[in-house]
Formats: C-alpha cells, sequence, structure tokens
C-alpha cells in the first residue's frame, strides 16, 4: 500500500527554491485543481446545466422566466440555510437529524411568543429572537449531550427529532398559529433589488459559512476533527467544546431557517420542517461532503441545493407528481455518490 | 549476485516488473524460495516489498518478467488463484472480521456445509484442529475475533491460511504489532510451518529477527532485488544495511553532549499514578536533557507519556512545568504549558492525513496565524516552508497531503508542529516506528539537536538500543514501576532486559 519514493534524506535531492514569497500563496498543480473544490463543484455545475436544459426545453415559456428563477431560489432558501450547519456538523464527522423538527418547535415558539396578550407590546424583532434563541437552545443541548455526554451524534440528534417535534406539538396544541403581525410578514416578504429577502439570508448565510469553513480558524479546527479527531485532540484542540459549537450552529440555522418559513406561511406549526433533515443532508452529500467527515464544501452544499430545488420546479412545471419527484431524487443521491467514490480520491499516491 | 541453489525452488521470481500510472514500483525482482524455508525478503520503506507481495498475492499482474509454480511457469490473475495454487498471504492489516467467531472467520468463503447449512460442528472441529498444529489450543473456534488480541488475531489469520491446502504464507511484517513475548510465540509458530513443510516468506525491516528465524535473506532497493538467497548466518548486519539503503552507517547516534550546569528543571513528574496502569512515577527533565523510557510493550510506558501530557486523566500526582502544576487530563493545558507530544501511531494519532503538511504542522497553533479567528494561510506557508527548511522535510512542498509522505518525513511534520508552537518539552513516543534504517539517523540527530537548542525532551522506543543511543538519563519500566534511574552510559542492552525481566517476575 503505502509505497513511496524513497527520497527521504538522500543528498541529492535539492529543494526547489520556493523563496518567491511574493506570489501569491498557493502553487498548485493541475492535479490538485482537478481534485480541489474547483474540480468537484465541476461536476454539480454541468448537473444543475443539464437540468436547465431540461428545463427550458420541456418548459420553454416559464422555466427560464426571472420570476420562475427567483421561485426556484426561493424554495432553495429554507433548505439552503439548515444545509450550510449541516455541511459544517457532517465535515466534522457528525451528523444532525433534529434539524427540521428543531425548526418546527422555533416556529411554533415564535408564533406564541406574538399571539399572547402582550403580543401588542412587543416588537416583531422579539418573535425572530425567539426564533433564532429556541434553535441555538437546541443545537446547544445536541452538542452538550454529544460532546460531553459521549452519546453517538446519529442517536442523540435523534432523540431531539422526536423530542422537539412533541414539544412543538404540546405548545401548539397540534393548531397551526397564524401570525398576527403584519410588519413582520411585510418584512419577510420585502425584496431587495428585485430578489426575495428569503434568498438574500441564505446568500448570506452560505457566505458566513464559506468564511468560517475557509478563512478563519474553527472552520480550520472542524476539518482537522473530521479528518482526524485523536489528532485533532493531542494536538491539542479542545475537540469537545468545538463539537458543542458546531451543532449550536446548526440549531442556529435552523432557528433561521423557522424564521423564513413564518415568513412565507405566515403561520407556526409543529409540522413545519417535517423530513427537512433528510432533504438537507441529500444536499451535502451530493454537493460533495463525505460523510465520515474531514472534506467537503460549503459551494458543493450551495450547488446540492440548487439542483434538487430545480429538480422539484422542473418536474412541477410538467406536471409530474411528487411521487415521480421522489424517485427521481433518489436515483440522483445514488449517482450523486457513486461518482463522488470515483472521483473524489484524489490524494493517492504521489 | 549471490545463490545457494541445490534444491528445486517452490517459487520462483525472475525479473518481475510493476509501474502505477508510470512510477515504478518494482524494477527487476529476483527471488527463490525453497520448500519448508524461512525466506526473509529485506527492504526500506518504497523498496517494493508490498508491492511485490501483491504481485504473488495475485492482487497486482506484473507488467514483465516470470513467476514460476513448482518449476512450471504460472500467471496468479486474482487471490483465488493464488490460494488455489496454494499461497496465502497474511497482510500487516489483518483481514479478519471482528463480528465474526474464529471458526466462522477460518472458513469464511470455503464455509464448511450441506445443502446450504452451515455444519457447525464439523467446522468447530477443524478450527480446534488448526489451532492445535499452530500451538494455540486455548483458543475456543466459538470466541469472537473482535475480542482477540492482535497476536490471536494473527493465528487466526494463519488457520485460515492452513485451512486451505498452503505450500507458501507470506507474512507482511506480522512482528509490527506485537509485543516481545508474542514475537517468540509467533517464531514457533513459524517453526511448526516450517518443519511441516510449507515455506514462509517473511517480510520485515527489523534486522535483529532475520538472525532468530530465517533461513536465506533477500534484500530490495528501489523496487531491485540487490542480493537474494544470501544465508543467514553469514551475512553480517553491516553488509545488509548497506544493501538495503546503498551505503555504510557507521555513527548512527549523534554524540551527547553535556548539559550546562545551571540548566533549569523544565518538567518535573511527581509520584504520578494511573490506577491499574502505572503508579508512583517520577522523574525530572532539565532543559537540553533527554530522558528516555526503557521497558517492554505492556509496561506503561506509553502511557506515562499519555498521562503527563493530559491525553489520560492521572488519578494521582502532579505534572508540573516550570514549576507551575498542570490541570490534570487536559491535553489543552499541556500544550498552553508548552508540553509538545509525538504519539506512537504517527499516523492515526498524529496526523490528518488527507490535508497539507502546512496544516498538520499549524494544527496547534492556528490561532498564531490568525487575526481575529481569520486565517493568515500565507503566513502558515511561510512557517511551514521554515520548517521544511531547517528539518529537511522533504518533498519541500507545505501543500503536499501529509497522506504522501514517508514515515520519516512524517515524523518530521510532527516535530516541526511543536517547533512552530513553541514547546519546552517534547514527549516522543516511538519517533522511528516505521521509519526506515536510512532515515533514522536523520531523526536521532534531529532529536539531539532539539535538545541542544534547550528542549527537555522524554523518549519512549521499544527498540531499547535507541533509548540508550538517544537518552542521557534512562529510566527502566517493568510492570507500571520505574525499577531504576541511571545514566544511559552506564548501562547496555542486556542489562535493561536483565532488570525488565527481575521486575516483571518480582
Amino acid at each position: 500500500m503505502s509505497e513511496h519514493t524513497p527520497n527521504a534524506g538522500t543528498t541529492a535531492t535539492t529543494p526547489p527554491p520556493t523563496t518567491t514569497t511574493t506570489t501569491t500563496d498557493t502553487t498548485p498543480t493541475w492535479r490538485r485543481i482537478l481534485s480541489g473544490s474547483v474540480g468537484r463543484n465541476l461536476g454539480l455545475v454541468l448537473a444543475l446545466l443539464v437540468l436547465v436544459i431540461v428545463g427550458a426545453i420541456t418548459a420553454p415559456d416559464t422555466f427560464t422566466s426571472v420570476s420562475n428563477i427567483l421561485t426556484i431560489l426561493r424554495q432553495a432558501s429554507i433548505i439552503g440555510v439548515i444545509s450550510i450547519g449541516m455541511t459544517l456538523v457532517i465535515i466534522a464527522g457528525g451528523i444532525d437529524l433534529s434539524v427540521g423538527s428543531v425548526m418546527g418547535l422555533a416556529s411554533v415558539a415564535a408564533t406564541i411568543a406574538a399571539v399572547q396578550d402582550l403580543a401588542d407590546q412587543l416588537h416583531w424583532v422579539v418573535m425572530i429572537i425567539i426564533a433564532l434563541a429556541v434553535g441555538l437552545g437546541a443545537g446547544l443541548i445536541n452538542g452538550i449531550v454529544i460532546a460531553y455526554g459521549k452519546v453517538v451524534a446519529f442517536m442523540a440528534t435523534l432523540a431531539m427529532l422526536v423530542a422537539a417535534r412533541g414539544l412543538a406539538e404540546i405548545l401548539a396544541e397540534r393548531r397551526t398559529l397564524q401570525v398576527g403581525d403584519r410588519d413582520f410578514i411585510r418584512t419577510l416578504n420585502l425584496d431587495i433589488l428585485g430578489v426575495d429577502i428569503l434568498i438574500w439570508i441564505f446568500a448570506i448565510v452560505a457566505a458566513l459559512g464559506w468564511i468560517l469553513l475557509n478563512r478563519t480558524t474553527f472552520g480550520r479546527r472542524t476539518i482537522a476533527i473530521g479528518g482526524n479527531r485523536e489528532a485533532a485532540r493531542l494536538a491539542g484542540i479542545n475537540v469537545k467544546q468545538h463539537t458543542m459549537w458546531l451543532y449550536a450552529i446548526a440549531g442556529l440555522c435552523a432557528g433561521i431557517a423557522a424564521v423564513m418559513i413564518l415568513g412565507r406561511t405566515t403561520a407556526g406549526t409543529s409540522t413545519h420542517g417535517q423530513l427537512y433533515e433528510l432533504d438537507a443532508i441529500a444536499a451535502v452529500v451530493v454537493g460533495g461532503t463525505l460523510l465520515i467527515g474531514g472534506r467537503g464544501t460549503i459551494t458543493g452544499t450551495v450547488f446540492g441545493v440548487l439542483i434538487f430545488a430545480t429538480l422539484t420546479n422542473v418536474f412541477v412545471q410538467n406536471n409530474l407528481t411528487s411521487s415521480v419527484q421522489a424517485v427521481a431524487k433518489g436515483i440522483i443521491i445514488v449517482v450523486a455518490v457513486l461518482l463522488q467514490q470515483r472521483f473524489a480520491k484524489p490524494t493517492g499516491r504521489g | 549476485m549471490l545463490k545457494v541453489d541445490h534444491e528445486p525452488a517452490l517459487l520462483s521470481v525472475k525479473g518481475v516488473t510493476k509501474s502505477f500510472a508510470g512510477v515504478r514500483a518494482l524494477r527487476g525482482v529476483d527471488l527463490d524460495v525453497l520448500p519448508g524455508e524461512v525466506h526473509c525478503v529485506l527492504g526500506q520503506n518504497g523498496a517494493g516489498k508490498s508491492t511485490l507481495i501483491k504481485t504473488l498475492a495475485g492482487v497486482h499482474r506484473p507488467d514483465e518478467g516470470e513467476i514460476s509454480w513448482q518449476g512450471e511457469a504460472v500467471e496468479i490473475p486474482t487471490p483465488d488463484a493464488a490460494i488455489e495454487l496454494g499461497i496465502a498471504t497474511m497482510y500487516q492489516e489483518l483481514d479478519v472480521v471482528d463480528g465474526l467467531t474464529i471458526a466462522e472467520n477460518i472458513f469464511l468463503g470455503h464455509e464448511i456445509s450441506r445443502g446450504g447449512f452451515t455444519k457447525r460442528s464439523e467446522a468447530a472441529r477443524q478450527t480446534r484442529e488448526l489451532l492445535r498444529r499452530l500451538g494455540h489450543s486455548n483458543l475456543s473456534p466459538h470466541t469472537e475475533v473482535g475480542t482477540l488480541s492482535a497476536a490471536n488475531k494473527q493465528i487466526v489469520s494463519m488457520a485460515r491460511a492452513l485451512s486451505h491446502d498452503i505450500k507458501l504464507i507470506i507474512m507482511d511484517e506480522p512482528s509490527a504489532v506485537l509485543d516481545g513475548e508474542e514475537v517468540k510465540n509467533l517464531f514457533h509458530v513459524v517453526n511448526e510451518l516450517t518443519t511441516a513443510g510449507i515455506a514462509v516468506v517473511y517480510i520485515t525491516h527489523r534486522l535483529e529477527e532475520i538472525r532468530q528465524i530465517g533461513d536465506r535473506i533477500t534484500v530490495l532497493k528501489d523496487g531491485r532485488t540487490t542480493a537474494t538467497g544470501l544465508p543467514v548466518a553469514d551475512t553480517p548486519t553491516t553488509e545488509l544495511i548497506r544493501l538495503m539503503t546503498g551505503r555504510d552507517l557507521a555513527n548512527v547516534f549523534p554524540p551527547a553532549v553535556t548539559i550546562p550546569e545551571g540548566a533549569p528543571t523544565v518538567l518535573e513528574v511527581n509520584s504520578l499514578g494511573l490506577t491499574g496502569v502505572f503508579d508512583d512515577v517520577s522523574f525530572t527533565v532539565r532543559a537540553g536533557e533527554i530522558i528516555g523510557l526503557a521497558g517492554l510493550v505492556g509496561s506503561g510506558r506509553s502511557e506515562i507519556l499519555e498521562t503527563v501530557y493530559g491525553a489520560r486523566k492521572a488519578t494521582t500526582g502532579t505534572v508540573k512545568v516550570a514549576g507551575t502544576p498542570l490541570r490534570r487530563g487536559s491535553v489543552v493545558a499541556a500544550v498552553n504549558a508548552g508540553i509538545g507530544l509525538s504519539p506512537e501511531e504517527r499516523k492515526s494519532q498524529g496526523l490528518v492525513l488527507d490535508e497539507p503538511i502546512y496544516v498538520n504542522v499549524t494544527l496547534s497553533s492556528v490561532s498564531r496565524f490568525a487575526k481575529a479567528g481569520f486565517l493568515d494561510e500565507r503566513a502558515e506557508r511561510k512557517a511551514t516552508r521554515d520548517q521544511i527548511d531547517a528539518l529537511e522535510l522533504r518533498p519541500a512542498d507545505p501543500d503536499r497531503p501529509a497522506m504522501t509522505l514517508s514515515g520519516g518525513n512524517q515524523q518530521k511534520i510532527l516535530l516541526a508542529r511543536w517547533l512552530v508552537h513553541g514547546t519546552r518539552v517534547l514527549l516522543l513516543d516511538e519517533p522511528t516506528r516505521g521509519v526506515d534504517v536510512g532515515a533514522r539517523a536523520e531523526i536521532y540527530t534531529l532529536i539531539r539537536r532539539l535538545a541542544a537548542a534547550g528542549n527537555a525532551i522524554v523518549i519512549v522506543s521499544s527498540e531499547i538500543e535507541e533509548v540508550l543511543g538517544l537518552a542521557d538519563t534512562v529510566l527502566v519500566i517493568a510492570d507500571g514501576h520505574i525499577l531504576q534511574t541511571l545514566p544511559a552510559s552506564h548501562i547496555d542492552e542486556h542489562g535493561v532486559l536483565d532488570l525488565v525481566m527481575k521486575g516483571t517476575a518480582a
């Protein structure tokens, strides 16, 4: 297996003098480029392109219209925000099954605050704060149970999935709670430069996620923990604390998604976000993030989300049922993972 | 090339070459294996040992050359074909299934069955017989393999080989995962096999083992056979090293230096204990001093290092760095105080293999390369390049994934990590495990240099010679106790072993 060219320590090898510190950092070979994020995302761009072409051919009048494209993006936005948090958790080698339920719970908690008697005195920003706090809190609980309680992430978040949904039902008494605050609804349905605020939120969360992963010590440590948890621990990284914050971020993203869905549906209900966790995981994996952790990109996830949203749209445009959609989704997931296994193993032998 | 051939060879390999995507792994390998002999194949990492094994096991097909089996030219297109011929292979990463019992593992793929139903009692009977042949009748066929030690898993793997009609077993560094007693046992089993007429190809880079077990030696270097059929009895070690590395190895260990009189005590370990593993361990290390822990596997040496480092939580005692006590069981505290550990298992405990060299080098000090949490990768690469130059790390490219480096260079990544972090205490667990002979001397020189720069160093190694050669002071350990603390120059390998044997018996 690990046969390396034995040039270690021999005197003949002169180091290539890479002392040209003025040039910008990377000196990547073509192989590195292709195996890097650009190369991996290339396949996703192509997949998306194919879907767009199929859409444009099968529904030429409607598909390519600006309003339809905005519809696609709007539909992608909520699951997209959840997927960004999910990406970070999965890169670190974890999983969060609870995001959909937490989103439902946060939506219910926020609307209840708004329909209480004292709602009149509250500014609608409080609703947002409550949704975010519920998401963050649930995420923190996940994180603490996983990191410090040493419960497997799958089980801990499965428990949260069940419990958060149940709590949401208790709070909502199984009713749909209308959001009375007009300003809140109006704000979340604003458009800025002709683009819905929901899409902007997704874009901002994705950008922040990208920066967090690629440009900060937090992101570096996330990748290291996913790549080799024990090595990260022995290098002096506080793995437990870091893990806790990762789930907190995933929960916060679910809170943001709750605010978004309140804006879109104008109501909070315990059924919000059902099965979103699976859609998010699918988008993350299709986007090229390894489920075992250590490798993944935010850009890939954004593409993954867009691919599924576009697929849904193409099917709706062609009046195909959601059942057919589900089958197609399944096939795409399998194909994506198969392709990933073929091409995403670049760091092989030197 | 020396050759001794009286008997007809069981296996004969001539001029075999193999390339992978343009990289020539084998450039012409010759090898004759006689029936019932132990044929040792020696070579540094990268010499082509693994590729050769896989070629014989039917995993790779050679590009050129000829393989003959019992005098006839053969092709070995698949692993099944190899077994069909009578060649079994025991890989380093044992291919046993943890969730199955010993008997189930042995007959995996060729279950004894009738009409699709496995005959468990018959399989158990045959398993008992095989285990008895291997001198391990104490193992039950119904034991789950996951509960066995590495040594016993090897026995299962061997029993599986014997369950086929086998004439040759290839063993890929079987002693790498065993301790002293288990190695003796392994040698015993190997003798049993050869007595029964089965030939063994024994791959290793431990020269001392060859003396104990081998009949003849083949040496590989850079994918070529440099010598074959050397009789073990009259080939001197220096000759073997020359054949393996292509040069003479005169002085492996750099000379010790005298520690200045007033050198401050940096690390102070006081009656440290970990219930059931070791207790009452006390020692001090001064700046510039190298302390070596000598003892057998299982004596508690690695655990002592890990506990000093906080990776295990001490039950008693204290660790002080420059007079300040550390919080128990906290790696973060240890690292902040300036302790660095290079762990025993470099790949699974030390490195993020997929990530580039620079990420691995700055792993412990990323926050220093960041402003308000934002990374400055240019600074990271520059710091890494400085270390690459200082440590002669190859390839000299900070962006190369750690996975693609040789063992010696991976070790240098870990040293670089702590140099960048700025440690005062370095704990080195098996610093040359998996490092080939040629690169070892380099690592030794580096360690000595780090000490001379004022670091306090503690090393653990299963090679007693290494501990004695590097350390200024040696702590002899057995059964979790320090038996004796003495200057390295006052004791030799036999002295240590004598102490250890007495200590273990007591």
